[in-house]
Formats: structure tokens, C-alpha cells, sequence
């Protein structure tokens, strides 16, 4: 190290910051009348530094990592809260159903209670619609050797489609509910009440017949009952909708625009059996 | 005087001297070259460097020799994309005015100190921005100074937190040796 007089470095030290700041016009003017120098200290510097901001990543996207893992972490905590709220309410509708289980067993106990037995059934496909006398009906493929009765009930995956109303050999014919020819008794599953469901070749069919007093509620279920011994009773069947004319109408479960397979179940019942297609007359010969 | 003279320190004291001489520039350097990377926030290379060069200049303006100052200046201006000698005289401004009123500065309470510190924040930004003006030959868009001098007054307490302890220690680290 130069050795210095006290007063000599002490008037350096003072020079020292304004020519630094003259330096630092220089630099600018530098930078200035030669940008090309400032762009090589820069790639340089960013060469040197590489290295170390490579050293740098893992830590920095570590953190970052858990920076953004906050928030899901909030909401992970809320969903848990959400969570164990549902799984307390289900716990109480566990125990109630539970508790209704062990009564019904009880009931049935007493009332020597015989089970319905499993019906059988078919599934076919849906190979042809429209056809024949009935504006709303579809043909079934049926594979030769399967049996199929005419009355037999059709259901797609949802709920109640129609009936068999005429079988061939290869094939069968299913009335569909929305046919205006189709009547089928129902049950509002709320009320028990009986009615009618009158196809009307519209997409829904109306409701009809339903006893005095027992007004259908909109949104109330509608299943199949056993009225006439044509259909078991309890078969989904649909939704009441009061119309905009003020007319109940059921809005079906099924869905009978696009039918692709439907189940024919056997519930070996006779009752009413449904019409035979009316034969197109003759025409008489002529004399 | 009777006496024998002081021993010359030996090798191991002169570095322990050394390393605490360069420290304040040192952290400030790597804090810098940190703050460089990519952080998403591209004012935080000078709001990074202006509080602990104030600092340094009022409570030890030994470890922040108008060198440092001009080295500093030039790293940042080499990291961001600012002209080149906008940073530099920036701090050598700053370094020079909050040494010349170190001795009103040091006795005042922190929150004078921040208040004053804004002030250098808003300059810092003001001439940077009138710097970069001038030498662009355009006027830049406002919004960016105005954030660079609001993130630098924000910054000031945490570092002066850090800062002031590490003044303690390196005092403490004196008085002992």
C-alpha cells in the first residue's frame, strides 16, 4: 500500500465523490455515443452470472412453489370444513335410514310380508320407429327364440316407455305413452291418488281422471299403479308440469326421441291387454 | 511515553477487518445480483440498492466509499435495462447528500429517518427519470418511476430492520476486537 500524508488522502477523499460523478457523466456519454459497448458488458456480466443464477433456481422455485401453494392450501382447509359439515348431515340421514331399515324389517316380520319377486326381462333394440296404425310407436328387434308377450311393459334406463301391442316372429311392436291411443294408470306418488295418463301424440301426455280433491302438484313424481292388473305398480313413469293453459301435464322420465334399447319386462300379468292394430279393411271386390 | 508500541495486527485479525469492511457492499451486491433474477418485478432492482446505500452512508459511510457507490450503480444499470450511468449518478447523488447530513440524520428517530428516506426515494426516482429522459431524447412513461420510488420507500423499513442489526453486531464485533 502507497503510504500517504494524512492531509494528501484526506483531500482525495474529499475529490473522490465529484469525480466519481464526473466519471458517471462520462459513462453516460460513453454509454451513449457507443451503445454496442454497454450491450457486450451486459452479455458479459449476464455470462458471469450464470452459474450463480443457475445455483439460484432450485430454491427460488421452491419457494415460489410454495408461495402458490398458499391458496390451495385455503382451500383445501375449506373444502375440509365443507366436507365434515356434509359428512355430519349425512351421518344424521344415515341413521335415519337406518332406523326406518330396521322398522320396515319389523313391519314386514308382522305382517308375514311376501316379496315381489325379481321380474325378468329383455333387453331389445329400438330398430324402427313410427309405422304401422299408431302415430307414436317403435319397432323392437327381437332374436328368434326369445319369447314376447303382447302386454308386456317397456322401460328404457330412466323410467316407463309403453307396451308390446303387437309381437312377430322377429319382432315387436312397442306402444309408446305419448300415443294417443295409450292410456296408463298412475299413481302421484305423494298423494296416492289414482289418475290417468292420456297420450296426446304431443311429447307430453296429460294427465286426466284424477279423483276429486286430489289436485296433481307441479314437480310431483308419478309412477305406474296396479289399477286393471296391466302394470305392476310403482314403475317411474314422470313429472307433473302444469302446462300455460293450466292443463297437468307429465313430463316423462324416458326418453322417447331417442330410444336406443328398452328393457321388456315380464311381470307375467294378463289384465287388459291392449288392442290388436286394426286391420286396414279390404277393399270390397268389385261386382 | 514509556510504553511498547501497539503489535501490528496479524494476518488473521487484518482479514477479519477486511471481510467486515466489505460486507455492507458485499450483501448489497449479492442482494442486487438476487434481485436481478427473475423476480417478475422490474423495479426491484433499485429499490433494492438505494435503501441499503442510504443506510450505509448515514450510520457507516466508512463501508460505503464512493467507489462502492459507482461499482454498485454500474452493476445495476448493467442488470436492468436502464442507460448506462443513469444508476451511477443516482447513488453517487444519493450517497453524497445523505453523507453530508449524516450527522442531523443519525440522531432522529426511525420513522424521521423513513420520512427522509421517501424524500431520497422520490428524488432518486425523479432524476432517474429525468436522467433517462435527456438521454433517450423521449419523455418514458410516468407510471414506472412513480412505482419504483413507492416500492423503494415500502422496502426501507424491512432493510433498515435487517441492516440495523447487522450495524449492531459489526459494532459489537469492534468494541471487542
Amino acid at each position: 500500500m502507497i503510504r500517504l500524508s494524512i492531509p494528501l488522502r484526506q483531500a482525495l477523499a474529499r475529490l473522490s465523490l465529484p469525480v466519481l460523478i464526473a466519471a458517471a457523466f462520462g459513462t453516460m456519454l460513453l454509454g451513449k455515443a457507443d451503445a454496442l459497448i454497454a450491450e457486450r458488458a451486459r452479455v458479459a456480466l449476464a455470462d458471469l452470472l450464470a452459474p450463480f443464477y443457475a445455483a439460484f433456481a432450485g430454491p427460488a422455485q421452491a419457494v415460489r412453489d410454495t408461495v402458490a401453494e398458499l391458496p390451495e392450501l385455503y382451500a383445501l382447509r375449506e373444502e375440509n370444513a365443507r366436507l365434515r359439515e356434509e359428512n355430519d348431515r349425512l351421518r344424521r340421514w344415515q341413521a335415519a335410514a337406518l332406523a326406518l331399515e330396521a322398522e320396515n324389517a319389523l313391519l314386514r316380520r308382522q305382517l308375514a310380508f311376501i316379496p315381489e319377486r325379481a321380474p325378468s326381462f329383455q333387453t331389445a333394440r329400438v330398430v324402427a320407429d313410427g309405422g304401422g296404425v299408431y302415430a307414436r310407436a317403435v319397432l323392437v328387434a327381437v332374436p328368434p327364440g326369445v319369447q314376447v308377450r303382447r302386454g308386456q311393459v317397456a322401460l328404457d334406463e330412466r323410467g316407463f316407455v309403453g307396451r308390446v301391442t303387437e309381437v312377430g316372429s322377429r319382432s315387436a311392436r312397442v306402444l309408446l305413452a305419448t300415443d294417443m291411443n295409450s292410456r296408463i294408470p298412475v299413481t302421484l306418488e305423494g298423494s296416492r291418488a289414482r289418475a290417468m295418463m292420456v297420450g296426446t301424440n304431443g311429447a307430453r301426455p296429460r294427465l286426466q281422471h284424477w279423483a276429486e280433491g286430489t289436485r296433481p302438484e307441479e314437480g310431483e313424481r308419478l309412477v305406474t299403479s296396479a289399477e286393471g292388473i296391466a302394470f305392476p305398480s310403482g314403475l317411474p313413469v314422470g313429472v307433473v308440469r302444469w302446462s300455460a293453459g293450466g292443463v297437468p301435464e307429465v313430463e316423462l322420465f324416458a326418453h322417447l326421441d331417442r330410444l336406443d334399447v328398452v328393457r321388456l319386462f315380464d311381470f307375467g300379468l294378463g289384465g287388459i291387454l291392449p288392442p290388436e292394430a286394426v286391420a286396414r279393411p279390404e277393399p270390397r271386390a268389385r261386382r | 511515553m514509556v510504553g511498547r508500541p501497539e503489535p501490528s495486527p496479524g494476518l488473521l485479525r487484518r482479514l477479519d477487518a477486511l471481510a467486515r469492511a466489505c460486507l455492507p457492499a458485499g450483501l448489497t451486491a449479492v442482494l442486487l445480483v438476487l434481485a436481478a433474477g427473475p423476480s417478475g418485478v422490474p423495479a426491484l432492482v433499485p429499490a433494492v440498492v438505494l435503501p441499503q446505500v442510504v443506510f450505509w452512508s448515514i450510520f457507516r459511510p466508512a463501508a460505503m466509499p464512493p467507489p462502492a457507490c459507482f461499482a454498485l450503480g454500474l452493476l445495476a444499470d448493467l442488470l436492468t435495462l436502464a442507460p448506462l450511468g443513469t444508476g451511477v449518478l443516482t447513488l453517487l447523488v444519493a450517497h453524497g447528500l445523505s453523507v453530508s447530513w449524516r450527522r442531523f440524520l443519525a440522531r432522529q428517530t426511525f420513522l424521521f429517518v423513513w420520512l427522509a428516506f421517501c424524500g431520497f426515494a422520490l428524488g432518486a426516482a425523479g432524476l432517474g427519470f429525468v436522467l433517462t429522459a435527456a438521454l433517450q431524447w423521449q419523455v418514458p412513461p410516468f407510471a414506472p418511476a412513480l412505482h419504483q420510488a413507492v416500492l423503494t420507500a415500502g422496502l426501507y423499513p424491512a432493510f433498515a430492520f435487517l441492516l440495523g442489526r447487522l450495524h449492531a453486531v459489526l459494532l459489537r464485533a469492534e468494541e471487542q476486537g
